[in-house]
């Protein structure tokens, strides 16, 4: 047995262990955040195993660095981990990201510094092991494993009085429609005797999950509101803006966007391909309004931070929109944006707060002026912005690009409107994140930059944000490297879609009438 | 020959010095940023000459192209790294790094002694790099990358000064109104993504050759979306609004980026797709009429505008708009042509207007200049070959391309081509009116130059030294830009009036189609083309005329007029109150709808007030517990039910709704 069949469990229990380790260190003096670099640096490091060992000539759809073990016998529960293009960079993604979210909150913690580190790799844990997962309850095991450290993380480390509420809103607007998960997972269970996610893909492939097309509906409808309540899709994003708000900055890279993502590619459209495609339009329009919607509430913000939840909100739904046109253009570009949201939309966590480090304030009011005094900072903001606002040869362009095209290709009524909508999107962006440079960095001195002197970065903060500014600009210019591995998964579930679209009863082009009478349940 | 890839230095030299210039650039000596800068312009300019030369020398290919890795690629779209060299690019390559280089030695003289020279030096070769990128790219989508990259050039230094309020919000305009043209070429890709499953231009129009029957339909989509775009980078209306505020700028920005380059690039663009506009009359038409009206509006904003900029400014959009109406009338060749001498002659008004505010420490109101002739004589000289050039009189260079559009359009066979000559005409007379306004107001009458130490400028290091003719390194690329505004146009002397048209010939491999036709009847109407010749150069004549009586002979004059309509002409001096108008009926009701109907109702009331109302009804139901935490996690729970319950309701029930 070689290294490339453990190596996905190394990835996924480094974290752990490390958190093991951190649990029984003293907190003493820096020790907490050496620790905790040490271990994600560690874990960063054997991500890198996959892009450096994937077998690009290997059978589509086939997963590779598999593991398959049995874990309970009755009921059958495997140990099944593997990982194919759609997973793969997610997992590079995720281990990149956590040394960067340690860095930046080397001085923001200064309290409790043991409980925020042992959370924080127990977070990363319930990421990797949600992305690595091929059997249905080990993934719902970590599935509900990413949500309480990160209730934790918000409830005690967020930054005003509001900080358990958030906390709660964010845990029921998770947990309630996991649990209604849990529920359609094991109805499957029930239904096909197993958890495995390929045999079960399988079965669904040649529609012998269960005769009962009802219930198979209820049950892919429980999969996907519980996915987008956790991307969150529009409108299920109650919980976003005050959850990020609140949580700290570490916590907010990882808070929105790719596991729901993941998942609705992974698990919605490998088990339920028919009931995805009926489902498309809908969440089309959805993904177009929430672009637009996000981004126009972006416009009237005072909150920094609020303004990028919102304008969270606008880029995972580009992704929704793209992946859901079951276009290879939009699936790629979509699978592409999640990667994109995460570097992106981490990076501008980072620098709103090291601006609160600094002020003490996410009120843009407050702000003004500081381009004269933090040249470093500025610099950095506007290349992160350029990077979300889709500036070609930056990474975003090449996502957004591609999702709307794909956007453009899918055979769903009203694709034309929905693309054209969708595509106001790249000035609304341009224009709250322009607004947001000019308040905080242009023009005369605010309140608090007058008040308060501040450094521009120091060594650590370079070392935080110069790797992200590197990928952007490497995925913006070079992304067939990147993309290979995602093409693959975007071409397989596109193949999928057209063949339903050929099989299937009346495809969506024909007439709405033969429509009404043959489509989903009622 | 030249081994073709030396054509990668041609964008990558600049990058590089940008890469310098802006991450070490603010620890280097002067001297240094400038070498950098210069060099790094300079040998890209050498290249492009060296590439002229083999692409001129006999038996060169018409086209040279270049290919790298791929930029993006997924199964059935690919888009690579690849650059086309044809006598089009060539041309714009020409004008980019000729001028461009110019317009750097400029700015090492006249922002001698700005904070941020660093800055300003990086950010000038970031363009560079966008806008070579632009013109070489053989695809839509790297022209893409350039379009937008050369916005953001520009963003960064209308900004340049950033603490003025009035600089930060004109770039962030710039950028915007952009965006909105960015918007329609974006769509225009993704249709010719469908349509042609290729954004590169050999395949796109290589298939609407091979397909003589297709006209119209999709073809026009993609057109007016593509005319969408090119009218925001080109600033014609009604995305215009973002250029007079442009001037926020340095000088040299202005003259390079928002005279004689970037703004040019939507002329190009169409004149690049002319295959694809030739099958769309009614697109062609469109760009013919919105070329038009944007010339003569803008030109009648100009001739009442006090500040100096600003009047080339509307100039600027002015003459776009003239550009505009060429390609719309099929004379891509003429369109091109003007592109080319106005590169010359307005990056020389503006360079040379830029030398007058230097030479007044900062002032660029006209009514606080006049009688400057004697005292800066070279900068009046050099910009009175542009004042010339661009009025129209020959054998000035803007005579010749300005004719040829006019005369282009009088024969063209839009049905209404006589209107548009006429448009174009007036417009004729209302430029050589306004430049000749300028001329006279700022280097001829009584001095209205304000004392230094007068206003809150006395600490200016400047101020002491009163009226200056610039250094000789600013005057330098005065003077050589004054002959071009003088000689560029001798490349187009048509045959009716005994030249050869080289322009033409030069371009005919491009614009093949549109070269038969265009010789088909200049043969066969030299006497149409001289006569209408003459009227031009008689309604410059009027508009100097005119000018010279309410500037020179009776300054008082104009001022008298204004008073006979007042209200006509607060209307014109304030732009028609385009900007309010946009604010008025676009920008703000859609942010007090996003605020009331969008932040307040729905995201506050419907998605995320569940909780606050609950919580309140529960509070009071119960009284258990004042704790916010308890009280909100019943609401929450029973307004998530409710709220999942509903999301399947639309779900289950709303698809049958969704599909009609």
């Amino acid at each position: 047995m070689t290294i490339d069949h453990s190596i996905l469990t190394i990835i996924t229990f480094v974290p752990l262990a490390g958190a093991l380790l951190l649990a029984i260190l003293p907190d003493k003096g820096k020790t907490m955040q050496w620790g905790a670099l040490a271990i994600t640096l560690l874990t960063f490091v054997c991500t890198l195993h996959l892009p450096a060992h994937y077998d690009y000539s290997a059978a589509a759809g086939s997963y590779q660095f598999d593991t398959d073990h049995s874990w309970i016998s009755s009921p059958a529960i495997h140990y099944h981990l593997g990982v194919d293009g759609l997973s793969m960079w997610l997992i590079v993604l995720t281990g990149f990201l956590a040394p960067l979210g340690v860095l930046i909150s080397w001085r923001a913690i200064d309290s409790r510094k043991k409980l925020f580190y042992i959370l924080f790799l127990l977070q990363q844990v319930a990421m990797l092991g949600i992305f690595v997962s091929l059997d249905l309850f080990l993934y719902y095991a970590f599935w509900e494993l990413s949500l309480v450290p990160m209730t934790l993380l918000i409830a005690t480390f967020g930054r005003t009085e509001n900080r358990r509420r958030a906390a709660i809103k964010y845990f029921l607007y998770a947990f309630i429609p996991s649990a209604i998960l849990l529920v359609a997972i094991l109805w499957l269970y029930v239904k096909t005797g197993t958890f495995d996610l390929p045999t079960l893909a399988g079965f669904a492939a040649a529609n012998s999950i269960s005769p009962n097309s009802a219930a198979l509906w209820l049950a892919s409808l429980a999969f996907l509101a519980a996915f987008a309540v956790k991307v969150p899709i529009f409108p299920l994003h109650g919980w976003l803006s005050d959850a990020i708000s609140e949580a700290p900055t570490a916590a907010v890279m990882v808070l929105a966007g790719k596991l729901g993502l993941y998942s609705i590619l992974r698990f919605s459209f490998g088990i339920f391909p028919q009931q995805s495609h009926r489902i498309a339009p809908l969440m089309i329009a959805l993904g177009a309004i929430g672009i637009v919607y996000g981004a126009l509430i972006a416009l009237v913000q005072k909150d920094l931070k609020r303004l990028a939840a919102y304008g969270t909100l606008g880029h995972v739904s580009v992704v929704v929109l793209g992946i859901f046109t079951f276009t290879i253009a939009g699936l790629d570009g979509g699978i592409y944006q999640t990667l994109n949201e995460g570097i992106g939309g981490g990076a501008l966590f980072m620098l709103l707060g090291l601006l609160y480090e600094r002020y003490g304030t996410y009120d843009m009011r407050e702000f003004g002026g500081l381009a004269a005094k933090l040249p470093w900072i500025v610099t950095l903001f506007v290349i992160t912005t350029l990077s979300v606002v889709g500036l070609p040869i930056l990474n975003g362009f090449v996502g957004e690009f591609l999702v709307f095209s794909g956007a453009m290709q899918a055979s769903f009524a009203h694709h034309v409107m929905w693309t054209a909508l969708a595509t106001t999107g790249v000035i609304l962006t341009a224009a709250y994140m322009l607004m947001m440079i000019q308040r905080v960095f242009y023009g005369s001195l605010g309140l608090k930059s007058s008040a308060v002197t501040a450094p521009d970065l120091d060594a650590r903060e370079h070392l935080a944000l110069w790797p992200v500014v590197a990928v952007m600009l490497a995925m913006g210019v070079a992304s067939p490297y990147w993309m290979r591995a995602i093409d693959e998964a975007g071409t397989r579930i596109a193949q999928q879609h057209e063949s339903i679209e050929s099989t299937a009863p009346p495809a969506e082009a024909t007439t709405s009438n033969v429509h009404a009478a043959e489509g989903g349940p009622r | 020959m030249m081994p073709s890839s030396y054509l990668w230095f041609i964008p990558l030299l600049p990058f590089a010095g940008f890469l310098i210039n802006g991450t070490l650039g603010r620890k280097l000596p002067r001297a240094a940023v400038t070498a950098v800068a210069l060099l790094c312009t300079a040998i890209p300019a050498a290249l492009v000459a060296w590439l002229w030369s083999t692409m001129m020398a006999a038996g060169a290919p018409e086209s040279i192209e270049i290919i790298s890795r791929p930029w993006i690629a997924i199964t059935g779209f690919h888009v690579d790294f690849a650059f086309t060299v044809d006598h089009l690019t060539l041309i714009m390559l020409g004008v980019v790094t000729g001028v461009g280089f110019l317009i750097h030695l400029y700015s090492a003289g006249y922002m001698a002694h700005e904070e941020g020279y660093w800055r300003f030096f990086a950010y000038l070769n970031l363009f560079m790099f966008f806008m070579s990128v632009l013109v070489l790219a053989s695809s839509f989508l790297l022209l893409f990358v350039g379009w937008e990259g050369v916005g953001l050039a520009s963003y960064l230094l209308i900004g340049f000064y950033f603490k003025k309020d009035s600089a930060a919000n004109a770039g962030k305009k710039a950028f915007i109104v952009n965006r909105i043209g960015d918007f329609g070429f974006l769509l225009a890709m993704f249709l010719i993504v469908v349509h042609f499953g290729s954004l590169d231009f050999g395949h796109v129009f290589n298939a609407i050759t091979v397909n003589p029957d297709w006209h119209g339909g999709v073809l026009t989509a993609i057109a007016l979306l593509l005319v969408v775009g090119a009218a925001g980078k080109s600033a014609q209306i009604p995305l215009y609004v973002w250029l007079p505020d442009a001037m926020e700028g340095p000088t040299p920005v202005s003259a390079l980026i928002h005279a004689a380059t970037m703004v040019t690039a939507g002329i190009y663009m169409v004149a690049r797709c002319h295959t694809l506009f030739d099958r769309s009359p009614y697109a062609l038409g469109v760009v013919a009429i919105i070329g038009a009206a944007t010339a003569i509006f803008a030109a009648g904003i100009g001739m009442v505008q006090h500040d100096i900029k600003r009047v080339l400014a509307y100039s600027t959009v002015s003459q776009l708009g003239y550009m505009f109406l060429a390609c719309g009338v099929g004379a891509y060749t003429a369109g091109i042509f003007h592109l080319l001498t106005h590169a010359f002659f307005k990056a020389l008004l503006f360079l040379a207007a830029g030398s007058v505010i230097h030479a007044l420490s900062g002032e660029q109101d006209m009514r606080k200049m006049g009688g400057l002739w004697k005292k800066i004589p070279v900068t009046f000289w050099t910009m009175t070959m542009g004042v010339v050039a661009i009025a129209g009189i020959p054998p000035w260079a803007g005579f010749f391309s300005k004719d040829e559009i006019l005369f282009r359009a009088f024969t063209s066979d839009n049905p209404l081509g006589k209107l548009l000559w006429a448009v174009g005409l007036i417009t004729a007379g209302m430029t050589s009116f306004y430049m000749f306004r300028l001329w006279f107001k700022t280097f001829f009458g009584e001095s209205r130059v304000e004392e230094a130490g007068h206003d809150a400028h006395h600490d200016d290091a400047h101020a002491t030294h009163g009226v200056h003719e610039s250094p000789w390194i600013m005057l330098l690329p005065l003077v050589v830009l004054a002959i071009l505004s003088v000689i560029g146009g001798w490349v187009g002397v048509p045959a009716a009036l005994g030249g050869h048209n080289e322009i033409e010939h030069f371009l005919a491999p491009v614009f093949e189609t549109g070269a038969t036709a265009e010789a088909a009847t200049s043969v066969a109407s030299h006497g149409l083309e001289l006569t209408l010749a003459a009227v031009s150069v008689l309604t410059a004549a009027l508009g100097f005329f005119v000018a010279f009586l309410f500037y020179f002979k009776k300054p008082g004059t104009a001022s008298a007029l204004a008073q006979r309509a007042p209200g006509l002409y607060r209307i014109v001096e304030n732009k028609f109150y385009i900007d309010e108008l946009y604010n008025v009926v676009l920008v703000t009701p859609l942010l007090m709808f996003t605020r009331l109907i969008l932040a307040g109702v729905i995201d506050g009331g419907v998605v995320n007030g569940f909780g606050a109302l609950s919580g309140a009804t529960t509070r009071g139901l119960s009284g258990l517990t004042r704790r916010m935490q308890s009280g909100n996690i019943r609401s929450y729970a029973g307004w998530l039910a409710v709220g999942a319950a509903a999301v399947l309701i639309v779900m289950i029930f709303g698809r049958a709704l969704w599909i009609h």
